[in-house]
């Protein structure tokens, strides 16, 4: 499932004297498959944006195709649309309002009219995908569960509706470092196993370091970066300028450059860091 | 300033409990806690102020037991607390408003409350938002002003329960520069509670809680050179202390206990 954007624009309370463009002329594509990092400070746009590619928000300029299919066109089912584009917001937890677990997970698949078998099967998966005991916990309150469980029974509703393409706004904000770590690795496996398109929309460097193949940066609602992770990380003047960071072990290497190695600046993670700085150190000595 | 002997808690359904926990913060220390989630770090705070009661043993803040009914409100009035949600504890329409509402609790004269709301805000970097709607502010800006809200009571001391988990990375830099400065030119004891090890690094002393216990103690340096030990229980180390430890394992000479950016790249620039 592909997503396209062309010259989107967004415009909260046009025409009125608080008019505010929160998404300025915004062009892009993803392709089926792909893992999306999506960074910028509050305010870039970045919510504007996700909202637009499930048809929650109608763009004020500019059209949003899932699948070919424009999403601006009036004689399009935004129903049809929801279906394939799951979207999870920030602290998902709190919409949890079901007695069980089960019947959370279950409320979606319902709406869509499926039978009882298929929705069964359908909140086992989705269960298992997120890591959560089917036998254990189905029938348990969602109420009595830990924060980060309850964020996977959130997770888990949305995935329930087997959506072709998964946005997740900051899916790990508030959880411990474990918890975090999890629910990544589940969605990550989400995307690898089920090919799932995955958007995510994260503050962790370190996190869409580790995760994504390609970031997109929006920045007072335009998109100012694209491409690779590595790409977009050399780029650590204009990140760190626009209030956004780079992961540490980034940062570690630009300032170590700085001070006159010569050290290769698109390392993204530990083990890379480690092999450039002894190959520094090394060649030092042998000088 | 706070003072806890043999503490035990317990919630009333029997859910969790905090285990014979024996703590001593001193006037002006920077203390961060840390531990997953359900570790007891937040029962912890909210016993700090009185919100929650000891099932057996004493906590003492500025030397009031908070179990004596009579000194509750003298004891808020010294332990202010921050929660993780900025939109919960925001009262007021206007932020001015908002920052009086302590004062005003507390029925401080008028002119006072205006000089405590003025000075309040200038210290968090809030001042021109002073007749701003609270509704237009950031995340960040609005635990800013929660905090201008607590220091208009003049406390002591001030807890806070995950204040950035909500924030993106300027708001957290920003609520973090203010709660450095409330210390060092304050001189207010800070109770941190975080997820996010690099705002553990500039504290005096970490706790580290497990199970409703304190199981680790010490100086940043301390605790996060532990890399086995702080991992094991589900925590992050920052990034350069694992990099130092891999770097050591590699056979360079480098110490275990670097915690920041900049120590890293002064020793390797030696090593050089």
């Amino acid at each position: 499932m592909s997503i396209k954007i062309e010259n989107l624009s967004y415009i909260y309370d046009e025409g009125m004297p608080f008019e505010t463009i929160a998404v300025n002329n915004i062009s892009l594509s993803i392709e089926q498959g792909e893992f999306i990092g999506l960074i910028g400070h509050t305010g870039s746009g970045k919510s504007t944006l996700i909202q637009t590619i499930n048809g929650l928000l109608k763009p004020s300029k500019g059209k949003v195709f899932i699948n070919e299919i424009d999403l601006t066109s009036k004689k399009v089912k935004k129903s049809v649309i929801r279906k394939k584009v799951g979207l999870v917001f920030q602290y998902p937890e709190y919409q949890l309002f079901e007695e069980t677990i089960y019947k959370d997970i279950a409320f979606g698949p319902k709406n869509l009219n499926l039978k009882v078998d298929e929705i069964d099967i359908r909140v086992r998966e989705a269960m298992r995908l997120v890591g959560l005991d089917f036998e254990l916990l189905n029938n348990v309150s969602p109420f009595e569960l830990s924060g980060g469980q309850k964020r996977r029974v959130a997770i888990a509703g949305v995935l329930a509706m087997n959506p072709e393409i998964l946005i997740l706004d900051e899916p790990t904000a508030g959880l411990d470092p474990k918890g975090r770590d999890e629910i990544l690795s589940q969605i990550k496996l989400l995307n690898k196993e089920k090919g799932v398109t995955i958007v995510l929309v994260s503050h962790s460097m370190e996190d869409v370091a580790k995760l994504v193949d390609r970031l997109i940066v929006l920045d007072k609602g335009e998109k100012i970066l694209d491409g690779d992770v590595r790409t977009v990380f050399k780029e650590y003047e204009l990140l760190t300028s626009i209030g956004l960071g780079v992961p540490q072990v980034t940062e570690l290497i630009n300032k170590l450059s700085l001070r006159g190695f010569n050290i290769d600046k698109t390392v993204l993670n530990l083990n890379e860091a480690k092999d450039v700085i002894i190959q520094c150190l090394g060649s030092a000595k042998n000088d | 300033m706070i003072r806890t002997e043999k503490l035990n808690f317990e919630y009333e359904d029997g859910s969790f409990k905090l285990d014979n926990i024996n703590i001593k913060i001193k006037d002006g220390e920077f203390v961060v806690i840390i531990g997953h989630n359900g570790s007891g770090k937040s029962t912890l705070a909210k016993l700090f102020n009185g919100i929650y009661l000891p099932s057996s043993g004493k906590i003492y803040i500025n030397k009031m037991d908070t179990s004596d009914e009579k000194l509750i409100w003298e004891i808020r009035k010294s332990a202010g607390m921050i929660f993780q949600n900025p939109d919960n504890q925001i009262v007021a329409t206007i932020v001015e408003d908002d920052v009086a509402f302590g004062p005003e609790n507390l029925a401080v004269p008028r002119e006072e409350i205006r000089v405590r709301v003025d000075k309040s805000l200038e210290i968090v970097g809030m001042k021109e938002y002073m007749v701003k709607p609270t509704t237009s502010l950031s995340g960040g800006q609005k635990q800013r002003v929660a905090i201008a809200g607590i220091l208009a009571m003049h406390p002591r001391c001030i807890v806070l329960d995950e204040p950035t988990a909500m924030l993106d990375p300027i708001g957290r830099r920003d609520v973090m520069k203010t709660i450095h400065k409330l210390n060092k030119e304050e001189n207010i004891t800070i109770v941190h509670i975080t997820h996010f090890m690099n705002e553990a690094i500039d504290a005096d002393r970490i706790i580290v809680m497990d199970n409703g216990k304190i199981i680790m103690e010490g100086t940043p340096k301390e605790i996060f050179s532990r890399v086995d030990d702080v991992r094991e229980l589900g925590l992050d180390v920052p990034q350069v202390t694992l990099l130092a430890h891999m770097l050591k394992n590699e056979g360079i000479d480098i110490e275990v206990d670097i915690i920041k950016i900049d120590e890293m790249v002064e020793r390797l620039c030696q090593l050089k």
